[in-house]
């Protein structure tokens, strides 16, 4: 497949613009899965577009006294590292030897970017309940990211490889007892990432009206939802790439038809999470991650050494 | 030494549809105070009472609440009933009970809808409010509207039950049983929700006596008080049915509670219509005056003990009509059950004892210019025992001494 130049890869595809179209419609199949879960009709299919679109010709305000540099770049941050991410990982589906040694590193770091740009943008929001979100959002990215770190690593001490492609090569993880353990913990991790229900305490409608994203308005919050439906997108494309042999591109319809299929499953799985459960508080989301979660992830590591 | 921040829950906030304004002290995430401000929605309802007739202030109090439609007008006949010594045809006693439970249904619905949507469960509440619509659409058919009925009137009801009605409104209870037993093992069961609202705002049962709370609030707390047992009325000492009473005082015993009423309710609707399609006769005794005397009335509201007192002085309008709320009982109990817990918790426990604030509101005197408060409870309470004790005085009435110092 040829390769468009590096710029055009992480402006449109697989970068920024491809990304978002395919997170939009991502958003989309939750709201319609979601609404018919909960006996409702559900939003036309180009509703998440027109969203964003109206947003982008809206007002921007800027609380008074907010630091108001930190506040409008916080979200460009996020946006940026969510369709980075993208751009690495489909790359690594698309292309032989276009990865780079330790790119499943640069990709764990660039996952956490939108959650950063969250916790940053709402400091500089001077807001009582933007502050108390952004606290919540950084308790949660301390708590998930010790597990999902673990989780990966399952993966990468069984295929001893640093480099997405290599994965890729392996057999896929989630056939072997150590995979699926690793996954399901990472599939958990995956939901507070997106902080959805049961782990959306940091913008909780009900508790902070939003909390991290109260004050943000216009184009920095059309970016925001932009960001939080690519990652919905890209994070179970990641999971797929690192625990489900990826998706395969180039070797007839079938095997890319099974990839996406295994996305959209992580994808519903993660609806069908968010819409049986309540919110937990903070301390139990915590208590969960450090308790339970990386001790199965711990597990799976284990069971690598142990050959299984 | 911690800083404490404020936290706002209102006025105008996605928790509640009402205005109101819950300042939550917080250090971290823990709650170590709260003020309650209510006066957003004073209408001056007692007073506009005044200028009513004894007919059209039951229409009056109806629109007290959206909610609690029914009983405000179950009180305000009875007070007038009390007054006047009416008796009410026994057709109208059966009417009265089912109109009220049928409310009382739709009520705890609305309220497990949106405990549901507090803790982020949309799900439930979603599916909740789905099946209250068939009982709304009973409401429309027995009444006329969905959520004001227009039923009450002195003497009596305005409107009969009709006997082709009846099978749809069977129906639609046979309907309900099956949802209200999924909610109910969905809170016996779900891990989560009892992580949630398992030990989370306990209200002692001291402190539901200290603060004269009422209603399911009171009822989790193991306090077994319900007008409808201890003051029979309506068609409630003529039909069987139980009090709900449940011990620890946290929130999710005062969902159980609730959950377990609506069973009881839909009970008592089913004896009803057994009783309606037997018993006769008219639906009203059509009084045409009211003697001057003053009478009580209370009825089992969804959220508590509602109360009118209608005093006449033989015209055709009550001379003095006061009203009290359940939720002017229960929402100070938010101060025991808060404080202590943690921000994310505090929102399902202002919710527990499901505040209704149109209800409860009293006044608020601002200084417009500055919109500072210039009346505070303290100030309030002055006035009033100033007041009692003014009329004391020209009564020559005995009473204990209020002490008004305790008001500065």
């Amino acid at each position: 497949m040829e390769m468009l130049p590096l710029t055009l890869q992480v402006l449109v595809f697989p970068g920024l613009l491809f990304a978002a179209a395919a997170g939009l419609v991502t958003s989309w199949v939750d709201r319609m899965v979601t609404a018919r879960v909960q006996m409702r009709v559900g939003p036309p299919f180009l509703q998440p577009f027109y969203d964003v679109v109206k947003l982008m010709i809206k007002e921007t305000c800027v609380p008074a006294g907010g630091a108001r540099a930190l506040f409008l770049a916080a979200p460009l941050a996020g946006l940026a590292g969510a369709a980075l991410a993208s751009t690495i990982i489909w790359r690594a589906f698309l292309a032989r030897g276009s990865g780079f040694s330790g790119d499943v590193i640069v990709l764990l770091y660039l996952l956490t970017l939108p959650a950063l740009a969250v916790i940053l943008g709402s400091f500089a929001s001077r807001n009582p309940l933007a502050s108390l979100g952004g606290s919540r959002e950084m308790k949660l990215l301390l708590a998930y990211e010790l597990p999902f770190v673990l989780a990966v690593l399952a993966v990468v001490a069984r295929t001893g490889a640093l480099r997405l492609e290599e994965i890729l090569a392996a057999p896929a993880a989630a056939t072997r007892p150590s995979g699926i353990i690793a996954l399901v913990v990472a599939v958990l991790c995956m939901q507070a990432k997106l902080t959805l229900v049961p782990f959306d305490a940091p913008e909780a409608e009900t508790e902070l009206s939003g909390g991290a994203y109260i004050e943000y308005s216009g184009p920095p919050l059309a970016v925001f939802k932009l960001t939080r439906a690519m990652m919905l997108f890209t994070m179970p494309v990641f999971l797929v790439a690192v625990f489900g042999g990826g998706i395969r591109l180039g070797d007839g319809v079938l095997p890319a038809v099974a990839g996406v299929l295994k996305v959209v499953g992580l994808v519903v799985a993660t609806i069908l999470i968010r819409n049986t459960a309540p919110r937990v508080r903070i301390d139990q989301a915590v208590r969960f991650f450090w308790g339970p979660a990386t001790l199965a992830a711990l597990v799976a590591t284990g069971l690598v050494f142990v050959g299984l | 030494m911690p800083r404490t921040a404020i936290i706002p829950i209102g006025p105008y906030h996605p928790l509640q549809e009402e205005p109101e304004f819950f300042k939550l002290h917080v250090e971290g995430e823990t709650v170590v105070g709260l003020d309650i401000e209510l006066g957003y929605n004073h209408r001056g309802i007692e007073k506009l009472s005044e200028s009513k007739t004894f007919e059209q202030t039951v229409f009056l109090v109806e629109r007290i609440c959206g909610i609690c439609s029914t009983s405000h007008p179950i009180a305000c006949v009875q007070a007038i009933e009390d007054a006047g010594n009416i008796a009410v045809p026994e057709r109208a006693l059966y009417i009265r009970s089912l109109i009220g439970e049928l409310e009382r249904l739709h009520s705890h619905l609305l309220w497990l809808g949106l405990a549901g949507h507090f803790l982020g469960f949309n799900t439930v509440w979603m599916w909740v409010w789905r099946y209250r619509e068939d009982l709304l659409d009973i409401m429309e058919l027995l009444t006329g509207n969905r959520n004001h009925y227009a039923m009450m009137k002195p003497g009596g009801v305005r409107r009969d039950i009709r006997r082709e009605d009846i099978p749809a409104v069977r129906k639609m209870l046979d309907g309900l049983k099956g949802p209200l037993a999924l909610f109910r093992d969905a809170v016996a069961e779900d891990p989560v929700i009892h992580a949630r609202l398992k030990d989370v705002g306990v209200l002692t049962r001291q402190e539901v006596i200290d603060y004269c709370a009422l209603g399911p609030t009171a009822r989790a707390s193991g306090v077994a008080i319900d007008v409808r047992r201890d003051h029979p009325h309506a068609a409630y000492g003529l039909v069987e049915w139980d009090v709900c009473v449940e011990h620890n005082g946290d929130v999710f015993d005062k969902a159980v509670v609730r959950i377990r009423e609506m069973f009881e309710s839909v009970r008592i609707v089913a004896q009803c219509l057994d009783r309606l399609e037997v018993v006769g006769g008219p639906i009203d005794s059509n009084p045409k005056e009211i003697p001057p005397g003053e009478g009580i009335g209370h009825y089992e509201a969804p959220r508590g003990e509602v109360f009118h007192y209608v005093r006449s002085d033989g015209g055709n309008r009550p001379a003095r009509h006061k009203v009290r709320a359940p939720s002017y009982m229960n929402v100070p109990t938010d101060r025991a059950a808060v404080l202590g817990g943690s921000v994310s918790d505090a929102t399902i426990v202002l919710a527990a004892v499901d505040p209704c604030y149109c209800c409860t509101e009293r006044m608020a005197a601002l200084d417009a210019s500055t919109g500072r408060r210039l009346m505070g409870a303290k100030e309030l309470l002055r006035l009033s025992w100033e007041k009692t004790e003014r009329l004391k005085r020209e009564l020559g009435a005995e009473g204990p001494k209020l002490d008004l110092a305790r008001t500065e």
